[in-house]
């Protein structure tokens, strides 16, 4: 279901979404062509997930999240050029060609670490809790990582720290191994966790924690709300676990487009090689926003066209922003290793 | 005497491994990262189903596993895949894996592997490129393996898992390509270093990767008469210092290239050995080729500009003979 909210607001939900869809296409493609090197984790199946979820943050709240960042820092507001230009290792991009694609992490956007350490953010976060409460400024800090991250020791420890501290911080844990593609050879690896639902770790710390479906914007949107004002008003750390089935494309650990979005494709995958079909039929959350846009009155197709279109000349702009961006001076290799004292 | 590329021979090993002993176990990853000739490494798990497990996310929890194992009788050898990713394990590795012998007055031994690929591998970033031999080198306690040729990692495969301590294997992605001899039978023991290449007037020593912009620089500079002794220490903890000397005592001139950080790096340690035990013999200061000491930066010029290149392994030779 689509979240109860002004027309305005989901069409910018929309728009976001087929943003994070367009923008990894395109690396994927721009990856193919060989024109940029290094391995990166897109975010297409996530899209219901992450743009509900940041749209209900506070300017100020702190965020941290993992190698899978393009959507969520797009879905806070990120621009895709400087984005773009960060995973080519320019001098444009948010961290100056310095992080790449694990690590890109705009401080203005409230990012205080995506992290390459899976399960790495989960103290960071809770430590960011932690400055927060101690100073009453209001603000809530997200971790926003992926299933696998419950394997790590650190993230136990976490728990029972903002558990026993009852520290202002969202565990948002996006499992997208619905159907697992567990340890298969060749396939990504996803989480082997003796705990099932993930849920009963956190609550084993006594941090309430719901799972929902990822796919389905309203729930996503509901279970914020409720988790977010909670930890606002002093409740203490929730976990919330959303399930997406991942996308066909990430198999391998190379991600391949084989059928790039478009918005007709909300009410007719025919076109689509048969072997993805079903989950574009049944699992891909953008399409079915899209369709659900339509089918509660919200929208008609010809807007999304528009809308789709919009988005895509944005991509093509941020892909000539980011090659035109030049890499960075090489004295910049010697820069950033300390702060300067004030 | 045949070639092979040094995948082949890496997965020659592991499979001898597998067929000798039944004591070895492998945990972990696929020993190829994420290369194509980890499919090579599929056979392998699907031959031994019960002696190979892939485990959860859990580095500090798998690598205390495999030392368990080890003290209890196993011969386990563990893949922690990226050497950044030990970071995540430290505590099983460097503080019980290494002190479990000596703290327990030599009753208890801990004959465990742990296998990882270290440095710059292209785009890997700061959290993703480590190089941590120099910082193990300060565990006494622990071997330390950094093979570069198809022969050697073979060799020092079989070795590190015959060992009866603790061996950290250090392998690097940029190697899996490369070829050369590997003799059917053959034993390269640890503690045992190798002149890659015979020279006279400078002792260029290399590790791993960095061993073969070692090599490609001694053959540009030999057409300018310049005639470079190439030694490969392979192991850095038992470490072959006379062999070092050997070379040194016959050149005087000593450049260390090596992938770690120049601060306390394995340069460091090797041209203080050197120092100790041969000053009268330089004639003139040792010079390292070391990483920057910067975190490691993901922009591909960047990345290239601090690691140890062949242009600055050239002015290092050059500065050294003056
Ligand atoms: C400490 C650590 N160990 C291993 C890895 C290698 N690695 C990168 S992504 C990944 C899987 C992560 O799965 P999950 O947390 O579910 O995130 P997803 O990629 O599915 O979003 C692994 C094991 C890593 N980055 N960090
Ligand atoms: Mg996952």
């Amino acid at each position: 279901m689509i979240p109860a909210l002004p027309k305005t607001q989901l069409l910018a939900q929309c728009r976001k979404m087929l943003l994070v869809r367009h923008f990894e296409e395109a690396l994927i493609g721009l990856h193919h062509e060989g024109r940029f090197r290094g391995h990166y984790h897109v975010y297409i199946g996530q899209e219901a997930t992450g743009v509900p979820a940041i749209s209900l943050l506070q300017p100020d709240d702190l965020l941290f999240s993992t190698h899978r960042n393009h959507g969520h820092i797009l879905a806070r507001g990120g621009d895709p050029g400087r984005l773009l230009a960060e995973i080519l290792g320019r001098r444009d991009g948010y961290n100056r060609g310095k992080g790449g694609s694990f690590h890109t992490s705009p401080r203005e956007l409230g990012f205080l670490q995506c992290s390459g350490v899976v399960g790495g953010i989960l103290p960071l976060g809770t430590g960011a809790a932690y400055a927060a409460k101690s100073r009453a400024s209001g603000q809530i800090a997200v971790c926003l990582f992926g299933d696998g991250a419950l394997e790590e020791g650190a993230v136990p420890e976490a728990f029972n720290l903002a558990s026993l501290w009852k520290l202002p911080v969202l565990y948002l844990c996006e499992n997208n191994g619905k159907y697992g593609a567990g340890n298969a050879v060749g396939a990504m690896q996803s989480s082997t966790m003796a705990v099932y639902p993930l849920t009963d770790l956190p609550a084993a710390y006594k941090i309430p924690a719901v799972q929902v479906d990822g796919t389905d914007a309203a729930a996503v949107h509901e279970a914020l709300n409720e988790s977010i004002e909670a930890i606002r008003s002093g409740g203490g750390p929730r976990f919330i676990e959303t399930l997406s089935v991942r996308w066909p494309g990430s198999e391998t650990n190379w991600p391949v487009v084989k059928a790039p979005t478009a918005v007709d494709l909300a009410w007719d995958v025919s076109g689509i090689p048969e072997d993805v079909r079903a989950w574009y039929r049944d699992s891909d959350p953008v399409l079915r926003f899209m369709r659900e846009l339509v089918e509660s009155g919200q929208a008609d197709k010809a807007e999304l066209e528009t809308l789709n279109r919009s988005v895509l000349d944005q991509i093509n702009a941020a892909v000539d922003f980011a090659f035109d961006s030049p890499y960075p001076e090489l004295s910049e290799a010697e820069t950033d290793v300390f702060a300067e004292n004030r | 005497m045949r070639q092979l590329a040094y995948h082949e021979a890496k997965l020659e090993a592991l499979r001898e491994l597998m067929e000798e002993d039944d004591r070895v176990y492998l945990i972990g990853g696929t020993f190829f990262s994420l290369s194509p000739h980890r499919l090579g490494f599929a056979a392998v798990e699907k031959a031994y189903p019960d002696r190979v497990a892939a485990p959860p996310i859990s580095e500090l929890g798998f690598c205390g596993l495999a030392t368990g194992a080890a003290m209890a009788g196993l011969r386990p050898v563990v893949d922690l895949t990226t050497g950044s990713f030990l970071f995540e394990a430290w505590p099983q590795v460097c503080n019980e894996a290494a002190n479990v012998l000596y703290m327990s007055g030599g009753q208890v031994r801990a004959p465990v592997v742990f296998h990882m690929l270290h440095g710059l591998r292209g785009g890997g970033a700061a959290q993703h490129s480590a190089s941590p031999q120099a910082m193990l080198w300060n565990c006494p306690g622990l071997e330390i393996v950094l093979p570069s040729s198809p022969r050697d990692v073979k060799g020092l495969l079989k070795s590190a898992v015959a060992s009866e301590n603790p061996t950290v294997f250090i392998d690097h992605s940029g190697l899996f390509d490369t070829e050369g001899p590997v003799p059917e039978a053959d034993h390269v023991p640890l503690g045992q270093a190798d002149v890659k290449r015979a020279g006279a007037d400078v002792t260029l020593i290399g590790t791993s990767l960095a061993l073969h912009r070692a090599l490609g620089v001694a053959e540009v500079l030999a057409r300018e008469g310049i005639d470079v002794e190439v030694v490969d220490p392979r192991t850095l903890v038992p470490f072959d210092l006379d062999t070092v000397m050997a070379s040194v005592e016959k050149t005087g001139r000593v450049v260390v290239v090596d992938e770690t950080h120049q601060s306390c790096g394995v340069a460091a340690e090797i041209a203080a050995r050197i120092v100790e035990t041969g000053f009268d013999k330089l004639k003139g200061p040792i010079r390292r080729v070391a990483t920057l000491d910067v975190p490691v930066p993901y922009s591909q010029p960047l990345e290239e500009h601090i690691g140890p290149s062949e242009g600055r392994i050239t002015a290092a030779i050059r500065e050294s003979i003056g």
